[in-house]
C-alpha cells in the first residue's frame, strides 16, 4: 500500500508527479490510497519515495491532460484515484478513452462534468463587495463555497477579468488573492464575512424587474441555481417575494383589461421619419426621373419572387448612357447590396469591361430580373433561374429603363436576357457575336453571361472564353457609332 | 413629475427590455485584461450569472435606453399609446450601471435597446455614444446592441466597431402582421437592414492583404420572432427563420412566447404566453440548425402547420416515418443515428467512436448518456431487437405523458 500525501495548494502538480512515479513502476490502483496533506495515512503504508524515478515519460493520448486536471479537484478523492487508473490503463491501452461506454470512462466523465459545473457556477455565482482600496486600484472581496476543490482551476478566469482591480475570492479552506495583477493561492481557513455593497440594492431592482410573473418557472430556477448559492447571492433574498406575488401581479394585468388603440387622431402627428412616401405614377409618357422608376418598383409584386427576396435590385448608370448591358438577375450579393453587379459575376463583367476600355460612365448595367430566385440548401441560397412567367413580369421594368435610358446599343448577357429583349432566348451560343434587334427595335448585340465564364472548370477554356467576351465587348464602340449614324 | 432616482429609472428601463428573449453572451473574439488596463473579458461562451423565477438566465445587464417611442407596435409594451410611466438613462448612468454591476461579477455584459425617439438616426446615435463611451472607459466585456433598422450604415458601422453582437428584431413571422400590429415597422425594411449588418460583417472578415481583420460585431447578429400574437402557424415561423438564417446568416432566431403585459392592446390577446409552442419552436429550430432536417420533414410531420406539443419535433418526425426505423446503433451512419429520438448530437459522436472498439449494447448506450428509454423502439443494438413495437398504434401514447393538473388552473 502506497499513501500519496498532496497539497491542497498545487494538487494537481503533485499528483502528476505522484502517478508518473507509480505508473512507472506498475503499481496497482487497489494498492494506492489518494489523500491530502494533513489526513491520516494508513499505517503500513509504504513512502512514494522508495520507488524508482521513472525514467520514461508516460504516454498519454492529448485528451488526457484536460480529462486529469477535471477530475483532480474532486471532494472524494475517488477523482485522484479515478485519474490514475485511466493513466496507468493508457499505458497498455491507448485508445480506450475513445470508449465512453467502458465504465471506468463513464465513471470519469461524470466526474469531470460535476467538476465542470462547479467551476461553471463558482464562475458565475461570486459576488464582489467593494472594501476601501487605494485611490488608484479599487479593492473588492468575495466569499463562495465550492462543492469541490476547484480553486485553483477556477482562478485564471477572474484574474483575466477583473485585471484592473485587487481583489480577493476566500472559501472555506483557500484564499486567491489579486494583487497588481498577481495571482496567489493560499491555503487558510475561513469564514463567511457578513457584509454588503452599495449596489446590492439596485442589482436587487434589476433581478426583479427583469423578472417576468406571467412566465412563472421556479423549478427551471433552481435547477440551474441550486438553493445552496442563494445565501451568497444577495439578489436572491428577493426571490420569495416575486414567486409568491407572480400570480396576483398576472391577475392584476388581466383585470386592467386593455387599453383601447388610441384612435389615429390621438396619436399625433406621424414622425417625420416614417412618413410614406407616395409611390411614384406607373405612367410611361410621364416625366419621371429613373430613381422615380427604381422607386415604384421597390415595392413590385408582379410575379412571387419579392416574397423570398430582399429587396428589388434595379439598373445603375447615367440616364444618359449610350449602351445599356443587361444580365439576368441578381445574386446572393446583389440581393444583400441592393445594387447590380457586385457579386463575383458582377466583378467579372467589370473587370472585362474595363480591360476593353468601356467606361463605367457611359454605360448603364441593369438585369431581366429584377428579383433574386434561389433555393435554401441548408445554409446557402442556390441561385435559381427565372421562369418564362417571372421575366414577363419583370419585362414591364426593363421596358421602361430602356425607354428613359434610350440607348444606342443594348448588350443582351446571356439566354435570359436574351429571351427579355428579344423574345426568344434559345439557342445563346451559335447567336453570340450576332447583332440582333429588341422588340422595340434597337440594335442589340449577343454574348454570354459572365457567370458562364466562372462555372468553366478548365483553366485554358476559361481563358480562351474570356477572351471570346472581351472580343464581344471590344465591338461595343463601333457599334454605338455605327447605330448614331 | 419629480426627478426620478437611479433605482427608478433601472426599474422602468429593465421591465421595459424584458420582453426580449435574448440574453446571450456567447460567441465571438476572447478578450481579457490581465494587462491591467482595462476591466472585462470574453470567453467565447457565455455565463448565466443569475436565473430569475421565470427560469431564465440573465447574463446581461439588459435595459433600454429609454421607454419613450413614437412607434405604436400594437404588442409592445413601450408602444406610443401606452400609459406606462416613461424614463431615459444618460450616457453615465448606463456606463456606470455597467462596469459597477460587472465589476461584482453580477453580468457578462450590456444588452442595449431602446425606444424610438426623434428619429432612427438620432436614436442609434445615441446608443451607439453610450457603447462608445464604455469601450473608451476600457470596458472589455459583452455588449450587444440593439440596431434600428433605418439608422444609415456609419451608424451601422459604428455600432459593429464597438459591440460583440447586433440585432434587429423581425418582430413577426409574416410580412402582413407586421404591417397589422406595427405600423410603423416593415419587414422588407428589417430584411434590408439585417442584409446591410452581413454585408458589414463579411467584408470586415475579409482578412487584409496583411491577414488582419477589421472587428464587427465578432459575435454575429441575431433576431428575435414573437410567437402567439397574430394567426401564423409554426410553419410560417419556421419557414421565416429558416430564410433568415441562410440569407443574412443569423446567428440566432429567438422565439418569444407573446405575454400578457400592462396595459395591453384591445387588439391582442390577453392570455397566458404559450411557452410550450416556444419550447418547441426551439426544438424544431435545433433540428433544421444542428441535425440536417429539412423543413419541409418538420412541417410534414405536423399537419396543420402547427407542431405537436405533446411530442417533441423529432420524435414526432421519427413517429410518421416509422419505416426508416429500427436504425442499427452498431451499423448505422451519422445522419441515420441522428434522426433516432433520444440521441442527441454528442451522443450520436460517442457512438461512432465507441462502437470501433465494442459492439454496444444497451447499457453501453445509457452509460454514454443517451435517452435509452425514449430510443428503445427504435434502435437496435447488441442485445436489443425490438419486436413489432413500432407498429404498435399506441407508440405515441407512451410517450405522452399524462396530463396533470395545472397548477394555476
Amino acid at each position: 500500500m502506497i499513501a500519496p500525501r498532496l497539497p491542497r495548494v498545487g494538487t494537481l502538480d503533485a499528483w502528476r508527479a505522484a502517478a508518473k512515479r507509480l505508473a512507472a513502476a506498475r503499481v496497482d490502483p487497489a494498492e494506492v490510497e489518494w489523500g491530502l496533506e494533513g489526513e491520516a495515512a494508513p499505517l503500513f503504508a509504504a513512502p512514494l519515495d522508495d520507488l524508482p524515478e521513472p525514467t520514461r515519460a508516460l504516454r498519454v493520448p492529448r485528451a488526457f491532460p484536460d480529462l486529469a486536471r477535471t477530475l483532480i479537484p474532486e471532494r472524494t478523492h475517488l477523482g485522484l484515484s479515478t485519474a490514475y487508473e485511466l493513466v496507468l490503463r493508457l499505458q497498455s491501452e491507448p485508445r480506450f478513452l475513445e470508449n465512453r461506454a467502458d465504465p471506468a470512462v463513464a465513471r470519469a466523465e461524470r466526474i469531470a462534468k460535476a467538476i465542470r459545473r462547479d467551476i461553471h457556477k463558482m464562475h458565475a455565482f461570486v459576488r464582489f463587495k467593494e472594501q476601501h482600496g487605494r485611490a488608484d486600484r479599487r479593492m473588492f472581496t468575495a466569499w463562495f463555497e465550492p462543492d469541490h476543490r476547484i480553486e485553483e482551476a477556477a482562478a485564471p478566469f477572474f484574474a483575466d477579468r477583473f485585471g484592473d482591480m485587487d481583489w480577493t475570492i476566500r472559501t472555506p479552506e483557500v484564499a486567491i488573492r489579486f494583487r497588481e495583477g498577481a495571482l496567489e493561492l493560499v491555503a487558510q481557513d475561513g469564514s463567511r464575512p457578513d457584509e454588503g455593497d452599495e449596489m446590492e440594492g439596485l442589482w436587487t431592482t434589476y433581478y426583479g424587474s427583469i423578472f417576468n410573473p406571467a412566465r412563472l418557472k421556479p423549478d427551471a430556477m433552481r435547477a440551474e441555481m441550486p438553493k445552496k448559492y442563494w445565501r451568497n447571492l444577495p439578489e436572491a433574498a428577493a426571490i420569495p417575494d416575486l414567486i409568491a406575488n407572480a400570480r396576483s401581479r398576472v391577475a392584476e394585468m388581466h383585470e386592467a383589461g386593455l387599453t383601447p388603440a388610441a384612435p389615429a387622431i390621438a396619436r399625433g402627428p406621424a414622425p417625420e421619419d416614417t412618413t410614406m412616401k407616395m409611390p411614384a405614377q406607373h405612367d410611361l409618357f410621364g416625366s419621371q426621373t429613373l430613381d422615380e422608376v427604381a422607386e415604384s418598383a421597390s415595392a413590385c409584386t408582379r410575379c412571387p419572387l419579392y416574397s423570398d427576396a430582399t429587396q428589388v435590385v434595379f439598373g445603375e448608370g447615367p440616364r444618359s448612357a449610350s449602351v445599356m448591358f443587361v444580365g439576368e438577375q441578381p445574386g446572393d450579393k446583389e440581393d444583400l447590396a441592393g445594387r447590380p453587379f457586385v457579386g463575383p459575376a458582377g466583378q467579372m463583367f467589370t473587370d472585362c469591361a474595363e480591360r476593353v476600355g468601356i467606361d463605367r460612365d457611359d454605360y448603364y448595367v441593369t438585369n431581366a430580373v429584377k428579383h433574386f430566385k434561389f433555393v435554401l440548401r441548408g445554409r446557402r441560397r442556390i441561385h435559381q433561374r427565372p421562369a418564362a412567367s417571372e421575366v414577363n413580369a419583370c419585362n414591364w421594368w426593363l421596358q421602361q429603363e430602356l425607354q428613359m435610358v434610350d440607348p444606342k446599343l443594348v448588350v443582351a448577357m446571356g439566354a435570359t436576357a436574351l429571351h427579355a429583349l428579344t423574345g426568344n432566348g434559345a439557342g445563346i451560343l451559335k447567336r453570340r457575336g450576332g447583332v440582333e434587334q429588341t422588340r422595340d427595335g434597337r440594335p442589340c448585340l449577343v454574348t454570354v453571361h459572365p457567370s458562364y465564364l466562372l462555372r468553366l472548370p478548365d483553366e485554358d477554356l476559361r481563358m480562351a472564353e474570356i477572351e471570346k467576351f472581351e472580343a464581344d465587348l471590344r465591338r461595343v464602340h463601333d457599334l454605338v457609332r455605327e447605330a448614331a449614324a | 413629475m419629480g426627478k426620478m432616482t437611479l433605482q427608478q429609472k433601472l426599474g422602468i428601463l429593465s421591465d421595459a427590455a424584458k420582453y426580449d428573449a435574448s440574453c446571450s453572451s456567447s460567441g465571438g473574439a476572447k478578450r481579457d485584461s490581465r494587462d491591467g488596463a482595462g476591466l472585462g473579458s470574453t470567453t467565447g461562451s457565455g455565463i448565466c450569472h443569475a436565473y430569475a423565477p421565470d427560469g431564465r438566465c440573465i447574463s446581461l445587464l439588459k435595459i433600454l435606453m429609454t421607454n419613450q417611442c413614437i412607434f405604436d407596435c400594437a404588442y409592445c409594451i413601450n408602444r406610443r399609446s401606452s400609459n406606462v410611466r416613461r424614463a431615459r438613462f444618460t450616457v453615465d448612468e448606463v456606463v456606470h450601471l455597467t462596469t459597477e454591476f460587472y465589476r461584482r461579477n453580477y453580468i457578462e455584459g450590456l444588452f442595449l435597446s431602446s425606444g424610438i425617439i426623434r428619429s432612427s438616426d438620432y436614436t442609434m446615435e445615441q446608443m451607439v455614444l453610450i457603447v462608445e463611451k464604455l469601450r473608451a472607459d476600457g470596458f472589455r466585456g459583452y455588449v450587444h446592441l440593439k440596431t434600428i433598422p433605418d439608422a444609415s450604415p456609419e451608424l451601422i458601422e459604428r455600432a459593429g466597431r464597438c459591440a460583440d453582437r447586433l440585432s434587429i428584431n423581425i418582430e413577426l413571422p409574416q410580412d402582413r402582421s407586421i404591417a397589422e400590429l406595427a405600423p410603423e415597422k416593415d419587414g422588407a425594411d428589417i430584411r434590408k437592414a439585417m442584409a446591410g449588418v452581413r454585408l458589414l460583417k463579411d467584408s470586415a472578415d475579409e482578412p487584409t492583404f496583411r491577414g488582419r481583420r477589421d472587428r464587427f460585431a465578432p459575435a454575429g447578429q441575431s433576431t428575435q420572432m414573437i410567437v402567439g400574437a397574430d394567426d401564423s402557424t409554426d410553419a410560417d415561423v419556421l419557414g421565416q427563420s429558416t430564410r433568415l438564417y441562410g440569407a443574412y446568416g443569423l446567428k440566432r432566431v429567438y422565439y418569444s412566447a407573446f405575454s400578457p403585459i400592462p396595459d395591453a392592446s384591445a387588439v391582442l390577446p390577453l392570455k397566458d404566453p404559450p411557452l410550450m409552442r416556444e419550447h418547441r419552436l426551439y426544438q424544431a429550430d435545433w433540428l433544421l440548425r444542428y441535425y440536417e432536417f429539412g423543413l419541409d420533414e418538420i412541417t410534414s410531420a405536423a399537419p396543420d402547420g402547427n407542431l405537436d406539443l405533446d411530442v417533441d419535433p423529432k420524435l414526432a418526425w421519427a413517429l410518421s416515418n416509422r419505416d426508416r426505423f429500427p436504425v442499427d446503433v452498431n451499423r448505422a451512419d451519422r445522419e441515420a443515428l441522428l434522426r433516432v429520438p433520444g440521441f442527441g448530437s454528442k451522443i450520436v459522436d460517442r457512438i461512432v467512436k465507441a462502437r470501433r472498439q465494442v459492439t454496444l449494447g444497451l447499457e453501453d448506450i445509457r452509460r454514454m448518456g443517451g435517452r435509452v428509454k425514449a430510443a428503445l423502439p427504435f434502435v437496435t443494438a447488441r442485445d436489443h431487437h425490438p419486436s413489432g413495437s413500432l407498429d404498435a398504434v399506441d407508440l405515441r401514447a407512451r410517450y405522452v405523458k399524462p396530463k396533470q393538473m395545472e397548477l394555476f388552473a
